[in-house]
C-alpha cells in the first residue's frame, strides 16, 4: 500500500492505495465520483478524461499513486454552486450529446482546448477532440457547442 | 482491466532511480509518462515486480542548449516538446512529428524519453531521432554513456538500455538551413502510423546536396532509407525526387498486420518518401 494525498474537485483526500490502482478506479470506486465513466479501458476513447494539475489526462492511463500531491478536476467539479460553466451550457443548448456517455470526456477535452486556444476554428476543435470518441457519432453538435462556448460563429447550414 | 500487482517506488534523483533498478535486476520497469506502459500492464502483457516512477526527478525535464546541440530531458512531455521555442527553432522535425503522436491528453502525459525507450517501430519518434542523428545519454550503476540513435534501437520493443539503465536526455545536433517534413499515413486520427517517413533535406543551388530519410514501421526497428538518400543526392526537381524515392523500401522488412501487407507498406514507403522530400524541399 502507498499513501497518497489528492485534491479532487476541491476536496483533499488521503488514502492508502495499491500501486496498481488506476486513477479512474480510485475516483469511481473509492471516492464514488462516478461522473467519470470508463469507456474502452484501452486509452482510445477518452471517456475517462479528467484534468490532472491543469492538463487533460485519460484517467485509465494514470495510476492513482502518480496523482499523489496533485489536483484533479472531474466533470463533477466544473459547475460552481449549481451553475453550469459556459461550455456545459453550450453542450446543453446545442444538444451536443446523444447517449451522453462521451460527454464528460468531451467537456474535459474541450476545456483543455479553450484554455490553450480561446478562439478555435472548427478544424482546430476537431483536432483537439481526436482522442475522444462518440459512439453515437454525434460529432457535429459537439463541435458546434465548443465553437459556441468560444463565442465563434457556428455554421448552422453544416448541420442539415 | 486491472494491472497485475507490483511494488512501487518514486525516486527523487537519478542516482536513487539507478540504484532501485540495479537492486531489482531484470524484474523492474521504468514508469515515465505511462502512456505505453499502463496499457501494457492493463492488458497483462508485462509483469514487473517493481515499477520505478521517474516522474518526479526534476533534472529529467526541460529543454536547453549546449553549443551546437539541443538537449531535451527524457521526461519532457510531448506537449512541452511541441510548444518549446528551442525545439521549434532547432529541431522543427521533432516538433512537427510529436504533434502527430496520439492525442492531446496522451501528449500531456507521454514523454520523449519514454517513447524512445519503448522502442516501438510504429512509434513516430524513434525514426525522427534516427533522422536527426540524436544521441541518447543513459545512466547506469557504472556511470553515464552516450548511445547514438542508430545503435539504440535493437529490435522490436527492444532498446540498447540495460535493465539497470535509465535514459536521461536526448541530444540533437542543431541543423540550420535544412528543410524537413514528417509524412504519416494512418487510418484513424489518433492511431499508430501504418507507415511514416521523416525527411531532412539540405539544398544547394537548386538541387539536393544531402538528404536524411528515416522510416517508421518498416521493420522491427526504425530504419534509414539509405538507398533513397544516396539517390536523392543531386536530385534537382520533382521528377528526380520521385525516381529516387522508388528506392525507399530497399532493405526494409515490413510486417503484415490487420492494417497492411508488407507489399502495401513498401508501396507506402515509396509514396510517402516522395511526398516528405518534396515538402521538405519546399516544392511539395
Amino acid at each position: 500500500m502507498t499513501h497518497i494525498t489528492v485534491k479532487v474537485d476541491g476536496t483533499t483526500y488521503e488514502d492508502d492505495v495499491e500501486p496498481r490502482l488506476l486513477l479512474v478506479h480510485y475516483l469511481r470506486d473509492r471516492l464514488g465520483l462516478t461522473g467519470t465513466p470508463i469507456g474502452c479501458d484501452t486509452s482510445n476513447c477518452g471517456a475517462c478524461t479528467v484534468e490532472l494539475d491543469g492538463a487533460s489526462a485519460k484517467s485509465c492511463s494514470v495510476l492513482a499513486v502518480q496523482a499523489d500531491g496533485c489536483e484533479v478536476t472531474t466533470v463533477q467539479g466544473l459547475a460552481k454552486d449549481g451553475e453550469w460553466t459556459r461550455l456545459q451550457r453550450a453542450f446543453h443548448e446545442r444538444h451536443a450529446l446523444q447517449c451522453g456517455y462521451c460527454t464528460p470526456g468531451m467537456l474535459m477535452a474541450a476545456r483543455d482546448l479553450l484554455r490553450e486556444n480561446p478562439h478555435p476554428g472548427a478544424e482546430e476543435v476537431r483536432h483537439a477532440l481526436e482522442g475522444n470518441l462518440c459512439r453515437c457519432t454525434g460529432y457535429q453538435n459537439i463541435v458546434h457547442a465548443v465553437l459556441a462556448a468560444a463565442g465563434q460563429q457556428v455554421a448552422e447550414e453544416a448541420t442539415a | 482491466m486491472i494491472p497485475p500487482a507490483f511494488e512501487y517506488t518514486r525516486p527523487g534523483s537519478v542516482d536513487e532511480a539507478v540504484r532501485a533498478l540495479a537492486d531489482a535486476g531484470e524484474e523492474a520497469k521504468v514508469l515515465a509518462g505511462g502512456q505505453s506502459l499502463l496499457p501494457l500492464l492493463r492488458l497483462r502483457l508485462a509483469f514487473p515486480e517493481l515499477v520505478v516512477d521517474v516522474g518526479r526527478i526534476p533534472e529529467l525535464r526541460g529543454v536547453r542548449e549546449d553549443g551546437d546541440t539541443l538537449v531535451i530531458g527524457a521526461m519532457t512531455t510531448h506537449h512541452d516538446v511541441v510548444h518549446d521555442p528551442l525545439v521549434r527553432r532547432h529541431a522543427g522535425l521533432l516538433a512537427q512529428a510529436t504533434a502527430t503522436v496520439a492525442d492531446p491528453a496522451v501528449r500531456h502525459r507521454g514523454t520523449l524519453g519514454g517513447s524512445l525507450a519503448h522502442a516501438d517501430p510504429a512509434g513516430d519518434l524513434p525514426a525522427v531521432a534516427l533522422a536527426l542523428d540524436a544521441a541518447l545519454v543513459v545512466a547506469g550503476p557504472g556511470g553515464r554513456r552516450t548511445v547514438p540513435a542508430r545503435e539504440f534501437f535493437v529490435d522490436y520493443l527492444q532498446s540498447a538500455l540495460a535493465p539497470d539503465e535509465l535514459l536521461l536526455e536526448v541530444r540533437i545536433p542543431k541543423r540550420a538551413g535544412w528543410g524537413f517534413h514528417y509524412e504519416k499515413f494512418h487510418a484513424v486520427a489518433q492511431s499508430w502510423a501504418i507507415v511514416a517517413v521523416a525527411a531532412l533535406v539540405r539544398r544547394d543551388d537548386g538541387h539536393i546536396a544531402e538528404a536524411r530519410v528515416a522510416l517508421t514501421n518498416m521493420g522491427p526497428t526504425p530504419l534509414r532509407a539509405t538507398a533513397a538518400e544516396e539517390a536523392l543526392t543531386g536530385a534537382d526537381g520533382p521528377g528526380a525526387v520521385a525516381r529516387a524515392a522508388e528506392a525507399a523500401a530497399e532493405g526494409t522488412r515490413p510486417s503484415q498486420d490487420l492494417s497492411a501487407s508488407p507489399e502495401y507498406r513498401e508501396h507506402l514507403a515509396r509514396v510517402l518518401t516522395r511526398r516528405a522530400v518534396l515538402t521538405a524541399t519546399g516544392t511539395g
